[in-house]
């Protein structure tokens, strides 16, 4: 029996989602009392690769063929089952990002094991195999039982601290044979933006709304998310006016996130934006209406007339960074 | 070309959810029911293809699997302009029941393109989509903002981490819609209204298939504490708590 976790790469390199992937795959293997096994798709040298052992990975399978270069969701479910029998997996663990949305249900189907998806806490019992998964859009939550014999968990980004556990990992290469006539899906054109914090790897977000008024007015709200290091979003009417670009957009029909701090400035905090924000750990909101359902949802607030408030902001932050 | 619009039947994205029978089910007294918001987008762009001559889509279908209650969900799918409608009838009891049971259909009946949501808005379960395309042992592509066609061939953009892909793969397969696939979900005019009456919908009872999960209790999200006002005009003190309360920055 083995825990398996599949932490993927961005060219080369693993991101705190690959360690919260590990160290939740180690919390798990704890309580099934088993080692966990990481498997990285790609081209990662050894010394990236030994990191995912300080959070708990026993083993670590380095599956290298250039015909896995890009996300074909059917090669790579056939990679990651094949080792899943191998390794003699009864939990499999993935992010619930967008690759791990492309690979988790084909692999569920392929090895008939129930996906419990967005999982935000170690299992709640493990006869019958309950987790804890987000439903109604963040507004109740399931304790979900899976009763098949392997179970596929989808960790939701930012809802696990990391947990270094001191140990030692084996790295393990496979070049697996790649049928390349099974390869369908066929990439023509990349296109990243660099430089920017991703808004889903943020541990703060800064982000307006339709109180901003005018997209001339985000400058001092871009200023204060540089100064904190934040990531900037926005709420889905500002992002369909075109005032911010459609990235930025979170909620319900946009982009769900969890940093560890939220600050919402002009955001009146309706249902389907809190939808994506809710798990944020911490929200701030400055909005003019005392009223505001925001406030709701907030833990610190203050009331008052954004375009105030943020060049304020923005001089605390520079007196505290001195 | 003919295009299958994989539709769920969700809660009004404004209801306040009250569970009932022990915390093990939705109360459903007084909830409105909407098509999930992804699938009312998805079908919105099935529609603006099919209204392309050039795209070669000739046929928009809506699939759901729900019991005969879900039935306006489906007629609102064809006042909005979907050509016939296909209902399994069976209450959807998990993500792997409810793929297994489309699969089945399009087994039997040709589609070129099957689309889906990315996530529903009452499971939040993002894996329906994915299951009937290895079901049915053909390609997915997940994360769609946006689907066009070019001499037969679909073109797609596929959002990954912090960027975009065009990615195309060869018919019939899978794609899962998120964000942008359409600006505006389109609604019904009264024509549209008036024709759904007498569009057909096809009623499949489902096949015998067991759910692998089950969910055997809900609760509400830990009760967040009250907010602390900080004076508009000392945002140093909101600094001092973020830092040294919350320990956030
Ligand atoms: C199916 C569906 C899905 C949706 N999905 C999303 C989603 O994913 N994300 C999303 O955000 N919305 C979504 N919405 C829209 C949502 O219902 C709200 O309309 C939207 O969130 C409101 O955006 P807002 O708070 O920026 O604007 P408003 O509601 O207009 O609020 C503006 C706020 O700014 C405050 N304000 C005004 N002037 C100032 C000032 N000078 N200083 C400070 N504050 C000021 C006001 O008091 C108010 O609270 C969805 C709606 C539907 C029906
Ligand atoms: N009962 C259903 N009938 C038809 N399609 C469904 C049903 N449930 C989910 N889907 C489709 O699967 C997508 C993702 O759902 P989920 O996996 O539950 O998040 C939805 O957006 C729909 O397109």
């Amino acid at each position: 029996m083995s825990v398996l976790v599949y932490t993927e790469n961005w060219d080369g390199k693993f991101k705190k989602l690959s360690f919260e992937l590990v160290s939740y795959a180690t919390g798990v293997a704890k309580m099934l009392n088993t080692t966990v096994t990481a498997v990285s798709i790609g081209k990662v040298d050894d010394g990236e690769l030994i990191k995912l052992g300080s959070y708990g990975a026993n083993k670590i399978i380095n599956v290298n063929n250039e015909k896995l270069a890009t996300l074909d969701s059917q090669a790579y479910t056939s990679v990651i089952s094949e080792i899943s029998g191998k390794e003699n997996s009864s939990v499999i663990i993935i992010s619930n990002n967008n690759t791990g949305k492309a690979i988790a249900p084909r692999l569920s189907v392929r090895l008939k094991a129930g996906v419990g998806s967005g999982v935000s806490r170690l299992p709640l019992n493990l006869n019958p195999f309950t987790v804890y998964k987000r439903t109604y859009s963040g507004n109740a939550f399931a304790h979900l039982v899976i009763k098949s014999d392997v179970k596929i968990l989808t960790l939701a980004q930012n809802s696990f601290d990391l947990i270094e556990t001191p140990g030692y990992a084996t790295i393990e290469n496979l070049n697996p044979a790649v049928d390349g006539a099974l390869l369908k899906t066929v990439v023509k054109d990349v296109q990243k933006q660099s430089g920017k914090i991703l808004l889903t790897d943020a541990d703060i977000v800064v982000s307006g709304g339709r109180g901003m008024k005018s997209p001339d007015n985000w400058p001092p709200l871009v200023e204060l998310a540089t100064l904190l290091g934040a990531a900037t979003a926005c709420s889905r009417p500002v992002s369909d006016e075109g005032w911010r670009p459609h990235e930025e957009h979170t909620g319900q029909t946009g982009k769900i996130i969890a940093p560890n701090l939220y600050i919402a400035v002009g955001i009146s905090g309706a249902t389907q934006h809190l939808a994506g924000i809710s798990s944020s750990k911490y929200i701030v909101a400055i909005n003019s209406d005392k009223d505001a359902p925001i406030f709701e949802a907030a833990q610190y607030g203050i009331v008052g007339d954004a375009m105030k408030v943020l060049p304020k902001l923005v001089e605390a932050v520079k007196e505290l960074k001195k | 070309m003919k295009i299958l619009v994989c539709i769920s039947n969700v809660p009004d994205t404004t209801t306040k959810i009250k569970f009932a029978e022990g915390n093990t089910s939705i109360d459903t007294a007084g909830i409105q029911w909407v098509i999930n918001p992804w699938d009312e987008l998805s079908l919105t762009r099935a529609l603006e293809l099919k209204d392309d001559v050039t795209s070669g889509i000739k046929s928009v279908t809506v699939i759901h699997v729900g019991p005969p209650a879900s039935e306006p969900t489906i007629r609102k799918a064809l006042a909005i302009g979907a050509d016939d409608a296909i209902r399994i009838n069976a209450v959807s009891a998990d993500a792997w029941f409810v793929a297994a049971q489309i699969a089945e259909v399009v087994k039997k009946e040709q589609f070129d393109v099957i689309m889906c949501g990315i996530e529903s808005s009452d499971y939040n379960g993002s894996i329906v989509g994915g299951m009937i395309s290895e079901f049915l042992g053909i390609p997915s592509v997940s994360a769609v903002s946006d689907i066009k066609f070019e001499n037969g061939q679909p073109v797609m953009i596929r959002e990954i981490d912090g960027g975009k892909e065009v990615v195309t793969v060869p018919a019939p397969f899978v794609a899962i819609v998120q964000k942008g696939i359409a600006k505006e979900p389109r609604i019904a005019a009264m024509r549209g209204i008036m024709m759904a009456r007498s569009k057909p919908v096809k009623l499949i009872e489902p096949v015998a298939v067991d759910p692998l999960t089950q969910i055997v209790e809900f609760e509400k999200p830990a009760p967040r504490a009250a907010c602390k006002f900080i004076d508009d005009d000392n945002p140093a003190q909101l600094l001092d708590l973020l830092q040294n309360e919350a320990k956030v920055i």
